[in-house]
């Protein structure tokens, strides 16, 4: 029973630092990193005890709101364990990218962010669909108020778009779920699967378009992805580092979680549909992001993009493809972390954000750029980096299920290598100008940052088979559920 | 039964000390009359029976009620300070009328004839008249006051016209098992049916008979406002529950369709409405008028959960308006323009730099009013939702969501003002009071948002 106090921990923490870390930056700062460090450690011993075969250590039952047959209700799976690792493990790296900059009121930010670590952990494994939704709509609004209190006029803007929309879409969910509760008196996720099963089409038509709105506007998936270039681009950087990282991907969690086996038969019915619709925005982000000026955008769309083919792998309806996207959550998760890193640490010695304005940073910076060069690597999918596990997955996935497409989203890695080695070109390589002759090179905190980083894209690349291993399990069973319908 | 005696008793003192030579005895004199009131409260806990020729009902269930309204009011009077800052302030008057407007509300939720409704409504209607006008020499207050009072007496008429035709009908004035369409009675049972509920909903503020509501909120006094629009809510929702459950529990395929149309309509326009408004009071009003669409929700459903979820909706929804106006009151009078205190949304702007406190109970206000997670706010809807999806009514359900996806909107408005970075404002003074009323409700806001079972478990 280790489940709640790793949702428990960083809230604690959250607090001492809001009470103790006032008006001391780096005070604060420690603590929310101890925290999340305390976190990450409770995780992992229950994580190994939890492969070992103790799956009781993750597991929680108690009743909630028992009259109304409601139970905070935790377990996780292979899926769950490896997508709150990963906000295990990115939670403090946000916290140590932050380390350089100023913030004003920094107690709050770093309880915010540890508030967003309590309710991704609670998402990535509850099984009751109302302590879903509840972590679900709880992990936007610390995210939301970061970008509003520390961003400015712009993102204020920008980000209040981004909170209408995936409200609006979790409340589309929240009837959904409430209609499928009333059908089925359990809010028990499992329970439910088989009161699922038996709905009739049309219904779980609706079931499947409510649920896929509110997943598809948090990817975002096109067309519904409007709120997000700009609530990536003018977010501070720990706001966009947990949008892209970490809160993206509750959306395909939610995908694979509530929308395939939730409404089954419409999930196969429309999913040529979705696939489409995914390939269109992966073409349509990449082909957008080539032309990017801005570093910060160009790796929005690139996020957009990857997030697309997450979906089409979810929806191909076989191993490879589900493996595949699980994988890439990770593999993105991280990467996208660090790309935004690095363009942070660009912006704060240049005080430029745009590709003209930048060049020959490889002269003044080598180890940046190295740093730099292994993370963007990983994000083209070359082989032996964390990328190309995932896309390679997912593209021999599609492949099986429609080949037009499979062969579309083929492209994208292509379109991938052109837009992430220009934006390696403008930056790194070329003549130095006035703003990048004179920056220093990352040291200390930041170096250490970028080296973990950079040490998992390749790990996850090398050794992709350790953590596809535990998430073989449960993506079987979940094809097996879909095979059976 | 006790507390209406001892409020009764405590307002007559309370008149009578507005004579003492120190003015200043009254505000803690009647903070403790209502805590009296409150006390006694419970000394018929566990101890249900009738009092007054069986035409008020306790029971546990009322008992609950009583303290939810004797606590709002102690929380909302805490604001006062004494009304030192009214000009031409009679203290004394207004707090005696505060306790005897709880007599009112705590009839409107224990009675059991129709009688004891009708002198309940009166009795807090026309004390919310007199403190609406409260500040004489503001025209707007007169103005407002004026309003609610002719359209209020006119309520009243058409409430006290449907009691005559039910009376006509069913020959009693008392509540209790259901009764039928049927036979020579049916059309005269329509008709007092329809009329109170007309009554009634006029009361709680629900469209199409809202028209009062944005001039009568902008016009009182703020902590008028805010008592009028948690406790006569209350209330008022209460004894519309305890109409429709019982008497009229047989009549539900009369009335359903009605209120079903009134949700739609209540929703439709206390959002939309609420989009463009300026003033943070007409806002609230707005928001009022969309919340009784959302408590009308539970109405729908079946009746036992029913009074769980308006009792669950009217506790997160006081405790948020309380925080709301409480913080419009004290950062409004430390801005005065041509005599009379600003109450515009833009009051609020940069209040995050000038006092994190303030903005903080203002936010989480708001996003409890708006229902998110994390804040009570999100379990009233959520219960309210459940109770409609029961009665199968997913239509009403979608717009309602659909709606509260516009609330977000202007509710985020004052938020996102506060949030700025520049500040008209200067230091804002807040007392100890103030202050402990405020993290009484913002932190019931935020148990709430994550214990929901501490009231749900009540009954």
């Amino acid at each position: 029973m280790l489940i709640h106090l790793i949702i428990l921990i960083p809230l604690a923490g959250a607090l001492i630092s809001l009470l103790a870390g006032k008006n001391n930056q780096s005070l604060s700062k420690n603590i929310a990193l101890l925290g999340s460090l305390i976190s990450l450690v409770v995780f992992i011993y229950a994580a190994i005890q939890h492969q070992a075969g103790n799956t009781e250590l993750l597991s929680l039952n108690k009743p909630w709101l028992p009259e109304m047959n409601l139970a905070l209700k935790f377990s996780v799976d292979g899926i769950s364990l490896l997508l709150i690792a990963l906000s295990q493990v990115l939670i403090p790296l946000i916290i140590l990218s932050t380390s350089k900059i100023e913030y004003h009121k920094s107690h709050l930010l770093y309880a915010l962010i540890l508030v967003t670590q309590s309710a991704l952990v609670g998402v990535f494994s509850a099984k009751d669909i109302f302590l879903f939704y509840f972590f679900f709509e709880a992990a936007l609004v610390p995210a939301y108020f970061i970008a509003l209190n520390w961003g400015n006029k712009e993102s204020s803007k920008a980000s209040f778009k981004m909170f209408i929309y995936t409200i609006f879409g979790s409340l589309i969910m929240l009837v959904a779920l409430v209609f499928l509760y009333s059908k089925g008196q359990t809010a028990d996720m499992d329970a439910l699967i088989s009161t699922a099963e038996f709905m009739p089409s049309g219904v779980q038509r609706a079931l499947f378009w409510a649920f896929l709105l509110a997943f598809a506007i948090k990817m975002p998936l096109f067309p519904m992805h409007t709120w997000q270039p700009d609530a990536y681009t003018t977010s501070p950087t720990p706001a966009t580092m947990l949008l892209s990282g970490l809160l993206s991907k509750m959306g395909v969690y939610g995908l694979i979680r509530i929308a395939l086996p939730l409404s089954p038969w419409a999930a196969e019915h429309y999913s040529v549909i979705v696939i489409g619709m995914a390939v269109i925005g992966l073409i349509y982000g990449s082909i957008i992001a080539i032309k990017q000026d801005s570093i910060k955008r160009l790796i929005a769309y690139s996020s957009f993009a990857h997030m697309g083919l997450m979906a089409a792998g979810v929806f191909s309806g076989n191993i490879e493809g589900l493996q595949g996207a699980v994988f890439q959550m990770l593999a993105h998760g991280v990467n996208a972390v660090g790309l935004f890193f690095v363009a942070k640490i660009i912006f704060e010695r240049t005080g430029s954000r745009s590709l003209s304005s930048l060049g020959g940073l490889n002269k003044t910076a080598p180890a940046l750029s190295i740093f730099f060069m292994i993370i963007l690597l990983g994000s083209v999918a070359l082989p032996l980096t964390n990328g190309f596990v995932g896309e390679f997955l997912m593209l021999k996935g599609l492949f099986e299920k429609h080949q037009l497409l499979g062969i579309i989203a083929g492209l994208s890695i292509i379109l991938g290598a052109v837009y992430m080695l220009r934006l390696f070109q403008k930056t790194m390589f070329g003549e130095s100008n006035e703003l990048t002759e004179s920056v220093e090179d990352v040291s200390g905190i930041e170096k250490l940052t970028l080296a973990i980083i950079s040490g998992l894209v390749i790990l996850m690349g090398v050794f992709p088979n350790v953590l596809l291993k535990v998430s073989e399990p449960a993506s079987e069973a979940l094809l097996n559920l879909l095979a059976k319908i | 039964m006790y507390p209406i005696i001892s409020l009764s008793v405590t307002g007559l003192l309370t008149l009578f000390l507005g004579f003492s030579e120190n003015k200043k005895i009254v505000f803690p004199a009647s903070i403790a009359f209502l805590l009296i009131a409150l006390a006694t409260a419970f000394i018929d806990w566990n101890a249900p029976g009738f009092y007054f020729n069986d035409m008020l009902q306790v029971n546990n269930t009322s008992i609950v009620f009583w303290a939810i309204l004797i606590i709002s009011a102690i929380l909302i009077m805490g604001f006062s300070e004494g009304f030192e800052r009214f000009e031409f302030a009679q203290p004394a008057e207004y707090f005696a009328i505060v306790q005897f407007s709880l007599v009112g509300a705590i009839m409107m939720v224990s009675f059991k004839n129709l009688i004891m409704l009708f002198l309940g409504i009166e009795i807090l209607s026309v004390a919310m008249y007199v403190l609406t006008g409260a500040d004489k020499r503001n025209i707007r207050g007169n103005e407002a006051a004026l309003k609610y009072f002719l359209m209020g007496a006119f309520a009243t008429g058409i409430l006290l016209f449907g009691m005559a035709m039910f009376y006509g009908a069913t020959g009693t004035f008392n509540i209790g098992s259901g009764v039928f369409i049927g036979g020579d009675n049916s059309f005269f049972l329509w008709i007092g049916c329809t009329f109170m509920l007309i009554g009634m909903l006029f009361k709680v503020a629900a469209a199409p008979f809202h028209l009062w509501t944005p001039d009568v909120y902008e016009g009182a006094p703020t902590i008028f406002t805010a008592y009028m629009s948690t406790i006569v809510k209350t209330a008022g929702f209460v004894a519309l529950f305890k109409v429709l459950s019982t008497t009229f529990s047989g009549l539900q395929d009369f009335w359903w369709i009605m209120i079903a149309v009134l949700v739609t309509l209540s929703l439709m326009i206390g959002n939309i409405g609420a989009v463009s408004q300026n003033s943070f009071k007409r806002l609230m009003a707005y928001s009022s008028i969309s919340h009784a669409g959302f408590m009308l929700l539970a109405l729908l459903g079946d009746h036992e959960n029913a009074l769980g979820s308006i009792m669950f909706y009217s506790v997160v929804y006081t405790l948020a308006t309380i925080s709301a106006f409480g913080v419009l009151m004290v950062v409004s009078k430390e801005r005065i323009e041509k005599g009379r205190v600003y109450e515009q949304n833009d009051l609020f702007k940069g209040l995050a730099q000038n006092n994190g406190f303030l903005a903080t109970v203002l936010i989480i206000a708001m996003l409890s009013l708006a229902g998110i997670p994390l804040t009570g706010g999100f379990w009233g809807k959520f219960f309210v939702f459940r109770d409609a999806a029961s009665s199968g009514l997913f239509w009403v359900i979608i717009m309602a969501v659909l709606m509260s996806a516009i609330a977000i909107y202007y509710y985020f408005k004052p938020v996102l003002l506060s949030m700025s970075k520049k500040t008209s404002l200067e230091s804002i003074t807040i007392n100890p009071l103030a202050k402990f009323i405020f993290a009484i409700t913002t932190f019931g806001t935020i148990v709430l948002g994550i214990f929901p079972w501490i009231l749900r478990s009540l009954f």
